[in-house]
């Protein structure tokens, strides 16, 4: 005899499949146009030839302080220079800064975090100690002192700012270690003989990594203003093409006559970092639907 | 309680003795010669060159420049300007009070802004407000504080008048660099409260309010809020350090004195005692802060001062 309650399941969802609409969320329009000015910086930052209208450094004497037109989108500085061309070369070293410290502060960081979470005990107080003394320091205050005393390059630069970030991605990184340590599956793969080296690698370390994630996306942002900071102070990169801080800063001077010269790079740098802002949000939210947002 | 608040002092003032560690070990490990850089490319005999480096003590052993400098630390000898050759304490306290009006003004239009948003929007969901307070809440962190200064001196002092435009004194002078910094802090703020609050609306404890009839609004203000103002506090703690180093730029941005504008042009001038005192006396400030925090964390929320 058969169970027909067996084939058929007890209760089954009537809903159909949505009609496929056009209609977008709000949210999704803000994440696809995060990702579109995402995207155009990062082409601007590759190849700037293609996009910029004219050479960042051609000086055009008769064009000087020339308000925003159609012949010079976003004006042109003091030098001549026009203003929309300055941007989009000056998105390599602004994103470079970025992107580098992140890269620098985060591993640094995370080895370190991972580290002193996983083995504990007496190496683990002394790094943490170490972590709490950094932090005393605002990293901004951290990437003056550093860069006034090492001078303005860009590895410098990279390395002042990534100094300041080290903290955030220890303690991230810490705290999920310690949390995933104990968790049945280690216990579990301990128990069955696993080595200490492989549990962390096969099973600590791949659970422990979605919050440094989620902070390192939402980190690049941070370390581009850091560096805009840096570079407005005069302490940033100082070559023929300059960064968006440093045209924002050259341009104060002029601030009564031409608004548009300080206006744009800063509105270029405030665009990048609310997409990256907007994008790590929704990487929060789908990668730890627990604790969205903060 | 009380033993809680002793250690907490004690160990701080061990961070502190770091911190003042890290400072100095920074300026001595980076490259760079100081004396050099005093001369600035000055063509000088090497002798002189020596008996400056001897003069400056940069001659001795680390351990002993270390506990040289500690021990003046300690006795509030901060060094002396290596430009000016003024003692760098008094030049510091004498610019503080400027500073600290400014922290102060931005650190109360990011608590209030931040606070009264991120409850309002945790609320209404989905409304206006929420929809303002996300605005904030993202635009906030993410505009460098010193383009929002210039945009505001554009529009209220250079186009509309209402403000001046530089310089330190009377009230008016604190409200654009005050809104610049204050907006950062605010977007923080609005995000964290926001989200803790939408957290704590949806425990158990808060549909045991509803159930036996509690009004809404006492649901939300007198429960609801008070168990978020408490990671909000935390933040406080920490924004205070963001919004002090902030200075360093807005000062800059509205030529205003302050301790931020002697760090800015220390750097410059590469007056490395200078800097180390600046960084240090923010950093002891920051730590005293945070013990204020941690202390009065303890007295809002009874459940930690039970488990201490």
């Amino acid at each position: 005899m058969k169970d027909a309650t067996a084939l058929k399941p007890l209760w089954k969802s009537e809903r159909k499949r949505p009609a496929r609409s056009w209609h977008l969320g709000a949210s999704d329009l803000f994440l696809y146009a995060a990702e579109l000015v995402v995207l155009f910086l990062i082409v601007c930052a590759i190849v700037p030839g293609w996009v910029a209208p004219y050479s960042p450094t051609m000086m055009d004497a008769a064009q000087l302080l020339q308000p925003p037109s159609v012949k010079h989108l976003l004006g042109t500085d003091y030098f001549g220079r026009d203003v929309f061309s300055l941007i989009v070369y000056g998105s390599r070293d602004s994103l470079l800064i970025g992107l580098a410290s992140v890269i620098v502060g985060g591993l640094t960081g995370g080895i370190l975090g991972a580290f002193s979470g996983y083995i504990g005990g007496w190496i683990d107080q002394v790094i943490m100690r170490i972590i709490e003394v950094l932090m005393t320091i605002p990293g901004i205050l951290l990437a003056l002192a550093i860069a006034a005393a090492i001078g303005p390059s860009l590895i410098n630069v990279v390395l002042a700012i990534a100094a300041g970030t080290i903290p955030r991605y220890a303690r991230v990184m810490r705290s999920q270690v310690l949390s995933v340590k104990n968790r049945a599956f280690v216990t579990a793969s301990r128990s069955i003989g696993s080595t200490g080296f492989r549990i962390f690698r096969k099973h600590v370390l791949p659970n422990s990594l979605a919050p440094f994630l989620v902070m390192a996306t939402i980190g690049i942002g941070t370390s581009i203003l850091t560096g805009s900071g840096l570079s407005f102070l005069g302490l940033g990169v100082i070559k023929e093409i300059p960064d968006w801080g440093t045209v924002l800063a050259q341009g104060r001077g002029y601030l009564t006559v031409a608004w548009w010269i300080c206006t744009f790079p800063g509105l270029a740098i405030a665009l990048f970092v609310l997409a990256i802002n907007i994008i790590g949000d929704r990487l929060r939210d789908k990668l730890d639907p627990r604790k969205s947002g903060a | 309680m009380a033993g809680t608040i002793v250690t907490r002092l004690l160990t701080s003032l061990l961070v502190v003795a770091g911190s003042s560690m890290l400072v100095f070990l920074i300026m001595y490990v980076l490259p760079g010669d100081p004396v050099l850089q005093m001369l600035d490319g000055n063509a000088t005999s090497p002798e002189a060159i020596a008996d400056l480096r001897h003069q400056l003590g940069l001659d001795q052993p680390f351990y002993e420049q270390f506990s040289r400098y500690f021990i003046h630390l300690l006795q509030g000898d901060f060094g002396h300007s290596r430009i000016t050759q003024d003692p760098v304490l008094p030049k510091i306290l004498e610019q503080v009070p400027a500073t600290l009006a400014l922290t102060f003004v931005s650190a109360a239009v990011s608590i209030v802004v931040g606070i009264l948003l991120g409850v309002l929007s945790a609320i209404h969901r989905n409304g206006i407000i929420d929809v303002l307070a996300r605005f904030v809440g993202l635009f906030g962190i993410s505009m460098p504080s010193f383009w929002t200064g210039i945009l505001l001196l554009l529009l209220f002092s250079i186009k509309l008048g209402w403000f001046p435009a530089m310089g330190s004194g009377s009230w008016k002078t604190l409200v654009l660099p005050g809104i610049a910094l204050g907006l950062v802090g605010a977007g923080f703020i609005v995000r964290m409260v926001r989200n803790t609050m939408l957290e704590i609306i949806s425990e158990p404890f808060i549909l045991t309010l509803r159930a036996k009839g509690l009004a809404e609004r006492a649901v939300m203000y007198r429960h609801a809020l008070r168990n978020s103002l408490i990671p909000a506090l935390t933040m406080i703690g920490v924004m205070i350090g963001e919004l002090l180093s902030g200075t360093v730029v807005i000062e800059t941005v509205f030529a205003r004195q302050g301790i931020g504008r002697i760090l800015a042009d220390a750097i410059m001038a590469k007056d490395i005692p200078v800097v180390q005192g600046v960084v240090f006396f923010t950093a002891i400030i920051y730590v005293s802060v945070n013990v204020l925090v941690d202390i009065s964390y303890s007295l809002v929320d009874p459940r930690i001062r039970r488990s201490t």
